[in-house]
């Protein structure tokens, strides 16, 4: 039988869906029992939550002043302790997941899999690798523990209506004071998350100014979709970095993804490829991102967003 | 500080539409174009700004790899490093592999700083820095867009999924490199000329002790689903007909 233990990611408040999804993953591993670890300063919130998600057996907490940010180098020690009595050890291949979870495999001894897209068996996993030109079945041996990161955008949320137990542990880990956490600057806005939201608009370097970017931002808001952006446009300042798309950016699984002025580099295109719809608007008709585009409009982007907010107005 | 090491892997180079083998044994590298690592080269360029502030006086540049890695090592000379060492493996390098054998040259030598890519574009695996930090016991700041060195420890600003994170860590320590913590530059001819006379040791993996073999068995590479065929709408009028059909808007 497999002992699952998948990580929680939160902001201290919110259980991150990128574990719901994780939590999906695990479930799919043949014969596994799936508890949720949840570090915090004050867990109670986000286990409760965690708990609701259907398919998990238990929620463990550990309360602890030092975490109440998410440091790998605090937590890692700690999932090691924890991860004593478990086969796997998951976590979404987030920021936070892909910083934590190869600390935990070194410290285990054992190798990662990192950004698995599908459960072939319970050692057995999918992996996209060269930007997802090549998918990858790695075996890793039954005899040792594993340690996944886990693809969000090819596993769907655990749905709610559970009601697991939360059991309180301590641990007896001892944390490194070498690493401090300082600040965080996240964006706030009532914008729909990139990273979950069922539609996307994303601009690329083709809107050629900050000012020209809100185009992106107001036709977004009209659809209510979350907004994301090319790496490009992220690099000459048109978009903050936390909506860059793509291999070293998000990778997402919307129900529509529109791109626009943006080429379809193979960098972006393995970040929307799970994408159900993608829309490309584009004025040079050869653009590879018409290649991957279920839709594809030739024109130029600052005729078309006015027609198309107002199109979608009526 | 007296060293920083910077890793640099061989990899195809991002420019490449790479293709499966037909037999599904792996990736078509013959005949294709290699270079450094994108996120490597950024690791290299933020070592050598950092040596070029008087904050370190020596870079060294480290591959494990196939003998033809001394290719990206003479760059990483050329671009400014001041030695450089390949430990030579013939098989396909995992990143805990990678990761042991930069603490074994970590602990010959003992640098303030070790600053590797945030991911290599082929593996995509993103775990060397963790990995290294892990094993060395020292501090981690992966996914680094700003580093200011300030003594005995550094402060480091990280892209996260939800914006920037700033973390103060004490040194040593092991970094990431991602895309915005700097623009690389360009390897002038002059540079490859001195850089033929810079040194570079070649070590068998074997000889550190250490074995390449794989932990995970790669039993298939196949090529990913194809998208179906889209179709090309002539006008506004028709996008929007085309969305409403599917319910993707109202
Ligand atoms: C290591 C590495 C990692 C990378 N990671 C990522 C990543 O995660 N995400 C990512 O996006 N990129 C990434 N890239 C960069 C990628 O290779 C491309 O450079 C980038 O995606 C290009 O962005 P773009 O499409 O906005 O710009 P361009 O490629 O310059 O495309 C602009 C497009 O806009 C069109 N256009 C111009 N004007 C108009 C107009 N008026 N109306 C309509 N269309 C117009 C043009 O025809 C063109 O197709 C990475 C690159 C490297 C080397």
């Amino acid at each position: 039988m497999s002992k699952i233990l998948v990580i929680a990611e939160h902001d201290g408040k919110k259980l991150n869906q990128a574990t719901a999804r994780c939590v999906t993953c695990a479930r799919q591993i043949p014969g596994g029992a799936v508890t949720v670890a949840v570090f915090a300063a004050d867990p109670a919130a986000v286990a409760a939550q965690a708990a609701q998600l259907a398919g998990v057996q238990e929620v463990v907490t550990v309360a602890a002043a030092h975490n109440a940010n998410a440091l790998a180098a605090v937590l890692a020690p700690q999932v090691v302790a924890l991860a004593a009595d478990y086969s796997h050890v998951l976590a979404a291949s987030t920021a936070f997941g892909k910083d934590l979870l190869p600390r935990v495999a070194a410290l285990l001894g054992v190798p990662q899999i990192s950004d698995a897209m599908s459960v072939e068996g319970a050692h057995k996993f999918k992996r996209p690798t060269y930007a997802g030109n090549a998918i990858v079945t790695l075996e890793a041996p039954a005899d040792r523990k594993l340690v996944a990161t886990v693809r969000s955008a090819s596993f769907e949320a655990a749905a709610g209506g559970g009601s697991a137990p939360v059991r309180a542990v301590t641990l007896a880990a001892a944390v490194p004071s070498h690493t401090r956490f300082v600040s965080i600057s996240a964006a706030t806005s009532d914008r729909p998350d990139l990273a979950s939201a069922p539609k996307v608009v994303s601009g690329g370097r083709a809107l050629a100014s900050k000012e020209n970017f809100d185009l992106i931002f107001k036709l977004a808001e009209k659809m209510g979709a979350a907004v994301g952006a090319s790496r490009a446009a992220v690099d000459a300042g048109y978009a903050p970095n936390e909506l860059q798309v793509g291999q070293t950016g998000k990778i997402i699984a919307p129900e529509l993804y529109v791109a626009i002025g943006i080429s379809g580099a193979i960098q972006h295109l393995t970040g929307i490829k799970d994408a159900k719809t993608i829309v490309a608007i584009n004025k040079d008709a050869e653009a590879p991102i018409f290649e991957v585009a279920d839709l594809g409009l030739v024109g130029d982007l600052f005729q078309i967003i006015p027609e198309l907010e107002k199109a979608l107005a009526k | 500080m007296r060293k920083i090491l910077v890793g640099v892997k061989r990899v195809v180079d991002y420019n490449v539409r790479v293709r499966v083998k037909p037999d599904g044994s792996g990736v078509i590298t013959d005949g294709v174009k290699m270079s450094v690592n994108p996120f490597d080269e950024i690791a290299l360029e933020e070592a050598l700004r950092i040596k070029e502030r008087g904050e370190a006086a020596e870079v060294i540049a480290v591959s494990v790899g196939p003998d033809d890695a001394q290719q990206q090592l003479r760059t990483a000379l050329a671009m400014g490093a001041d030695r450089a060492i390949l430990v030579k493996t013939a098989e396909l390098v995992e990143p805990l592999t990678a990761a042991r054998v930069l603490l074994k040259v970590v602990e010959k030598e003992q640098p303030e700083l070790v600053i590797v890519g945030k991911q290599a574009i082929d593996d995509d695996a993103a775990q060397t820095a963790p990995m290294l930090a892990a094993l060395w016991d020292r501090p981690q700041a992966t996914f680094c867009s700003k580093i200011e060195i300030q003594g005995g420890s550094a402060r480091v600003t990280r892209e996260v999924d939800a914006g920037l994170e700033t973390i103060e860590v004490d040194l040593p320590a092991v970094f990431s490199a991602d895309l915005r913590l700097n623009e690389p530059r360009y390897v002038k001819l002059p540079d490859i000329m001195k850089a033929k006379k810079k040194p570079l040791d070649v070590i068998e993996l074997g000889s550190l002790g250490l074995s390449a073999e794989p932990g995970l068995k790669p039993v298939l590479t196949e090529p990913p689903k194809p998208r179906s065929k889209g179709v090309m709408v002539k006008d506004v009028a028709e996008l929007v007909d085309a969305l409403k059909k599917k319910g993707l808007v109202s």
